[in-house]
């Protein structure tokens, strides 16, 4: 009884992620923002549903491949997305027009289709210069 | 309550799954698309998890591996394609 209630409770939050990551994906204005509702809460219920499904079946070897799949999950949506915004973005994907701020527009220029080389990059990163927005030419 | 449960999730999924594959038809550049579908993978799988508790069969959690696996090859696949071709819309 207590397992149903525990696996009820799971199910519903999973559910009301999947939904919200749906809308999200649905009503935000720009690729970055898209991504930024999808991966997290689809992750986050997908994982929250197998956990559901290893309390409700308790058993050792549905639990190891429940354990599996939330692993696998966690590893590969993480890097799916970062390949994905990475390629999107040296692809030209435009970005909303209330976008604040576009730290990676700093270091390549925006004709290099690929940002592979280090050749594109305005100038030189020093060592002791802060390469997280502190740029001195650029208050 | 399990029961009630389980059919609330099953329209809610649905309901996911749907706006997902709005996105998906209308989706302004290819990369909005290949991200819908990411999403709609993980609604799928999540509704292999759920099918497993409905009838009590385990087995479907082996398709929930073999379809994250897929997907996430998929995610890859296309990442590189946009990166060599471009982001072509249309």
């Amino acid at each position: 009884m207590i397992i149903e209630i525990i696996v009820s409770i799971l199910i519903v939050c999973a559910s009301i992620f999947m939904v919200l990551a749906a809308i999200g994906l649905l009503t935000f204005p720009d690729l970055p923002t898209r991504m930024h509702a999808t991966t997290k809460s689809g992750v986050l219920a997908t994982c929250l549903v197998m956990i559901a499904v290893a309390l409700y079946f308790l058993q050792t070897d549905i639990t190891a491949r429940v354990i599996a799949i939330i692993t696998f999950i966690l590893i590969t949506a993480p890097v799916a997305a970062h390949a994905i915004g990475r390629a999107a973005y040296f692809a030209g994907v435009p970005l909303w027009p209330g976008t604040v701020k576009d730290e990676l527009g700093d270091y390549y220029a925006p004709e290099s289709s690929s940002g592979d080389t280090d050749e594109d990059r305005p100038e030189e990163i020093t060592k002791d210069e802060n390469i997280y927005g502190q740029n001195k030419n650029k208050p | 309550m399990l029961e009630l449960v389980i059919i609330f999730s099953y329209i809610s999924l649905s309901l996911a799954l749907l706006l997902a594959f709005i996105r998906m038809v209308k989706g302004p550049s290819l990369p909005d698309r290949v991200v819908a579908l990411e999403l709609i993978a993980s609604i799928v799988i999540g509704l292999f998890g759920l099918n497993a508790i409905d009838t009590g069969v385990s087995a479907y959690l082996d398709i929930a591996i073999v379809l994250a696996l897929t997907a996430f090859l998929v995610a890859i696949g296309f990442a590189r394609f946009i990166q060599v071709r471009g982001a072509c819309d249309n």
